[in-house]
C-alpha cells in the first residue's frame, strides 16, 4: 500500500539530485536530525527569548515571581518541618538548606510542567507550519533557566548571611545544572507527547511533581532514608542532582560520586527515552490537537 | 521537458472523525458511565491515530460495535498523483472538503501522509496562515523576528531583508509597540510582509489573500505575482477563481479528495465550474405533494456555457432551466424569475411574458431555458423566486431556490480582477 523508494529509480531516468525532502509515512524508530535542528537553532533562541519576555508581562512583580516562589515555600517548609517537625539538616540552617534544594526544584518542576503542556499550548503552531517539534517542549527547559539564575542570587545573599562557602568542589555546578536539564528536559518530552493525545497528563503533571518532591531530599536530607533503601533512592535522579546542589554550594556531604553516577547514567537514559518516544509520536500531532 | 521539482505518487491521507460521545439516558446511567468511561475512552483515544492493519484488531476488540468502524474513517485524499515543473504556478481548486488544504499540509510536512510519497526537490515554505506565531505581548519587531524563524527564516537573513519587509508592511511607526495594540489590518499587513519575504523554491500558499482591505489585497496579489516570476515553483490554494486564473497558468482540481484534473487553467476553471453542486442548485427538484395544482415547478437548475452549476463567473453566459409539468391546460401562462441577492434585494426580474415568448399551455412535461448571454451581477451570493401563473392567479412557486454565486472574474482581459462590489450590478465600460 505504501509506496517505498523503489518507484523513482524504476524505468524513469535517475535523477542526479536525491530529492531534498522526501514526505511518507514514516514508522516505527527515528532519529533526530541533527543537521535540521542546526538550522532551526534561530527558532528556538527566538522561542526562549519570548518565553522570558512573555512571562511576566503585565504582572507588578515581574522577575521577583522567580525568588518569591522558592522563597515562601522555603519559609513555609522551615516553619512545618524545619521547626515543628525538627528534622534534621545535615548540620547546617534549616533555610539555607531548604532553599537551595527549592532553587532546584522549582526550576524542575515549572520545566517539566511548562514543556508537558507546550505541545498542546501550540496546536495553532503546529498545525499550521512546519519546524522541528522537538524545539517547542525544548523551549521551557532553557527559558526556565533564567528564573533559576534570579532566585539563585537569593541563594548567594543566604550564604553570605548564614555564612557558608562552598568549596572547590563548586566547579562541578554547571554539570549539575545540566544534568538538572536532561532529566526535566526527557521528562517534559514524554510528557508532551503523551499529552498530544492523552489530556489527563495535563491534571497529572501537579500530582507527579508533589510526589516526585516528597520523593527527592528537598525537605530532608537523603541521610534520613534508611540504608537498605539507598539504592533504590538513588534511582530517582533528582536524588543525586539535589544532593550534589547542597554538597558543592554548602559543603553538607563530601560529594555524592556514586550518586551522581547513577543520576547522570538515569538522566541520559530518560533524555535519550524522552527524544526517541517524542520523534515516534510527533507524526501525528498536528492531525489530533 | 525538465525534471520535476514535486513530485506526487498516489498520495492518500485518512482522517478519523467522529469520537462520537455517549449520552446517559438517566442519572443512573451518567453516573454507571463515569467509571465505565475511562476503558472506552482509552481505546478510542489509542484508535484515533491508528488505521489500515490495526483496524481489524480494533474491530476484533468490539470497537467497531461501538462507533469506531471505518465509517469514522474519511479520506480527505485518495490516490492524488501529479508532478510540477520548476517555475510553474499551480492553482488549487476545488470545492469546501475536495483536500486541497490536506495537500497542502502534507507537502508543507505538517501531517504526514497514510500511504503515497511527495519528492520535493527544494527548498519549501508553506504559507498557510499569515502570521502564525505571533505573540500579542511581543512588539512589531520581535513578532518579525519570531514570525520569520517559524516560517524557516535564519536570523541573518531577517537581518537583512528587516528594512524591506518593515517598508512593505507600512507600520513603521508602531514598530516598538506590541501587537495587541495594533489595528487588525495593521497586524495583517506586518504578517503577510514577513511572509512576502521568504525565498524558498516551492511555495505554498492557502487562501492568505482573503485578508486586509483592497488596496492591501491588491498588493499581496503583485508580490504573488513577482514571486511567480522569478521563477519559483508556487501552490496557490483559493476560492477567488480570478486570482487563481490571473496568477496560475496551470491548475489541479481537486474533488472528494480525487485529483480529477491537471492541466491548463481554462481547462481546469471549466472542469471545475461543472462540478455537481453538492446542495445547491438541485436542491429546488422536488416531486409534487398535491398533484391538484394546474402546474408544478420540478426543478430550477442554473447552467453554464455546458454543465450544470452553482458557481459562474462575473459577467459570463447563464442559463436558467426551468422543468415544469402541466396537469391541466392553461391560459396564456407565464413564468417569472426573480433573483435576489444575499441581502434579500430583489436584483433583477425576468419574465416570459416580456420577451413575447409564450408557454404552450397544453398538458404536458416541458424544460424552458432561459439565456442571459452576460450575467453582470457583482460576485456574491444569489437565489431565485420562480413562479409560474396564468390569467387565472398563480400556480406554483418556488421559493429560495437555485441559489448560486458569482465569481469576481478578469472580464477586461487585463490580468486584473474587478474588485469593486459596490452596487448590485457590474456595468461593462471602457475608457478613453
Amino acid at each position: 500500500m505504501i509506496s517505498l523508494d523503489g518507484s523513482s529509480n524504476s524505468g524513469v531516468p535517475a535523477r542526479q539530485a536525491s530529492p531534498l525532502i522526501r514526505i511518507r509515512k514514516k514508522s516505527g524508530f527515528q532519529l533526530l536530525n541533527l543537521k535540521e535542528l542546526l538550522c532551526y537553532r534561530d527558532l528556538l533562541a527566538f522561542l526562549v527569548i519570548r518565553d522570558i519576555k512573555v512571562k511576566y508581562k503585565q504582572t507588578v512583580l515581574g522577575g521577583l515571581w522567580a525568588i518569591i516562589q522558592p522563597f515562601f515555600m522555603m519559609v513555609v517548609f522551615t516553619l512545618f518541618f524545619g521547626k515543628l517537625a525538627q528534622i534534621p539538616s545535615d548540620g547546617i540552617p534549616y533555610p539555607i538548606f531548604n532553599y537551595t534544594a527549592m532553587v532546584a526544584w522549582t526550576y524542575f518542576a515549572t520545566a517539566i510542567n511548562t514543556s508537558g503542556n507546550s505541545i498542546v499550548g501550540s496546536g495553532s503552531l503546529i498545525s499550521k507550519v512546519y519546524f522541528p517539534r522537538i524545539i517547542i517542549p525544548l523551549t521551557p527547559v532553557l527559558a526556565g533557566l533564567l528564573d533559576f539564575a534570579i532566585a539563585f542570587l537569593v541563594l548567594i545573599a543566604m550564604m553570605l548571611y548564614f555564612g557558608i562557602y562552598p568549596n572547590i568542589t563548586v566547579l562541578a555546578l554547571p554539570l549539575l545544572v545540566l544534568l538538572m536539564m536532561l532529566v526535566a528536559g526527557g521528562v517534559g518530552l514524554v510528557l508532551a507527547a503523551l499529552n498530544a493525545k492523552y489530556r489527563d497528563i495535563r491534571y497529572t503533571i501537579p500530582f507527579l511533581v508533589q510526589f516526585w518532591m516528597f520523593a527527592t531530599p528537598i525537605v530532608y536530607p537523603a541521610s534520613m532514608v534508611p540504608e537498605r533503601f539507598r539504592f533504590i533512592y538513588a534511582l530517582n535522579p533528582m536524588t543525586g542532582i539535589i544532593e550534589g546542589f547542597r554538597s558543592v554550594l554548602l559543603g553538607t556531604i563530601t560529594f555524592p560520586w556514586i550518586m551522581l553516577a547513577m543520576s547522570t547514567v538515569i538522566a541520559v537514559i530518560v533524555f535519550l527515552c524522552g527524544v526517541i518516544y517524542f520523534k515516534q509520536v510527533e507524526r501525528y500531532f498536528a492531525d489530533i490537537i | 521537458m525538465a525534471e520535476p521539482i514535486i513530485t506526487v505518487e498516489n498520495l492518500s491521507k485518512k482522517y478519523r472523525i467522529g469520537m462520537r460521545e455517549f449520552k446517559g439516558r438517566t442519572f443512573r446511567e451518567t453516573i454507571v458511565d463515569t467509571f465505565a468511561a475511562p476503558v472506552r475512552n482509552l481505546r478510542r483515544l489509542r484508535q484515533l491515530t491508528r488505521f489500515d492493519d490495526r483496524e481489524s484488531r480494533g474491530a476484533y476488540d468490539g470497537i467497531t460495535a461501538e462507533g469506531q468502524s471505518s465509517g469514522d474513517i474519511i479520506w480527505a485524499l485518495e490516490d492524488v498523483s501529479f508532478t510540477v515543473q520548476p517555475g510553474e504556478v499551480v492553482g488549487v481548486i476545488g470545492r469546501n472538503g475536495a483536500g486541497k488544504s490536506t495537500l497542502l499540509k502534507i507537502l508543507s510536512r505538517i501531517t504526514e501522509p497514510t500511504s503515497g510519497e511527495v519528492r520535493l526537490y527544494g527548498r519549501v515554505s508553506s504559507l498557510l496562515e499569515v502570521g502564525t506565531g505571533f505573540h500579542p505581548e511581543l512588539t512589531g519587531r520581535e513578532n518579525i523576528y519570531l514570525n520569520g524563524t517559524i516560517l524557516g527564516m535564519r536570523k541573518t537573513e531577517i537581518d537583512r531583508k528587516f528594512d524591506e519587509i518593515v517598508a512593505f508592511s507600512e507600520i513603521e511607526k508602531f514598530l516598538d509597540t506590541p501587537v495587541k495594540r495594533y489595528s487588525s489590518g495593521m497586524y495583517v499587513r506586518l504578517a503577510f510582509a514577513v511572509a512576502a519575504h521568504l525565498e524558498p523554491e516551492i511555495l505554498l500558499v492557502d487562501e492568505v489573500l482573503a485578508v486586509g482591505d483592497v488596496s492591501f489585497q491588491r498588493k499581496c496579489l503583485g508580490k504573488m505575482g513577482a514571486v511567480a516570476r522569478e521563477g519559483r515553483t508556487v501552490l496557490f490554494v483559493s476560492h477567488n477563481l480570478a486570482a487563481i486564473q490571473h496568477l496560475c497558468p496551470v491548475g489541479l482540481v481537486l474533488d472528494e479528495g480525487r485529483a480529477i484534473t491537471y492541466g491548463p487553467i481554462g481547462e481546469c476553471l471549466e472542469r471545475y465550474l461543472s462540478l455537481t453542486p453538492k446542495t445547491p442548485a438541485s436542491a429546488g427538484e422536488s416531486q409534487p405533494l398535491f398533484e391538484k395544482k394546474r402546474a408544478v415547478l420540478t426543478g430550477i437548475v442554473l447552467e453554464n456555457d455546458r454543465h450544470r452549476t452553482s458557481v459562474l463567473l462575473c459577467c459570463s453566459r447563464a442559463v436558467f432551466i426551468v422543468n415544469y409539468t402541466v396537469h391541466r391546460r392553461l391560459a396564456n401562462p407565464y413564468i417569472r424569475l426573480t433573483i435576489y441577492n444575499s441581502h434579500g434585494l430583489a436584483v433583477a426580474g425576468i419574465a416570459t411574458e416580456d420577451t413575447g415568448f409564450d408557454p404552450s399551455p397544453e398538458v404536458g412535461k416541458y424544460s424552458l431555458s432561459c439565456e442571459i448571454s452576460s450575467l453582470n451581477l457583482v460576485p456574491g451570493s444569489y437565489h431565485l423566486n420562480v413562479s409560474i401563473s396564468d390569467d387565472t392567479g398563480e400556480c406554483d412557486k418556488k421559493y429560495n431556490t437555485c441559489p448560486f454565486s458569482v465569481e469576481k472574474a478578469d472580464i477586461y482581459g487585463t490580468g486584473r480582477f474587478l474588485t469593486s462590489r459596490t452596487g448590485v450590478i457590474t456595468l461593462k465600460h471602457s475608457w478613453r
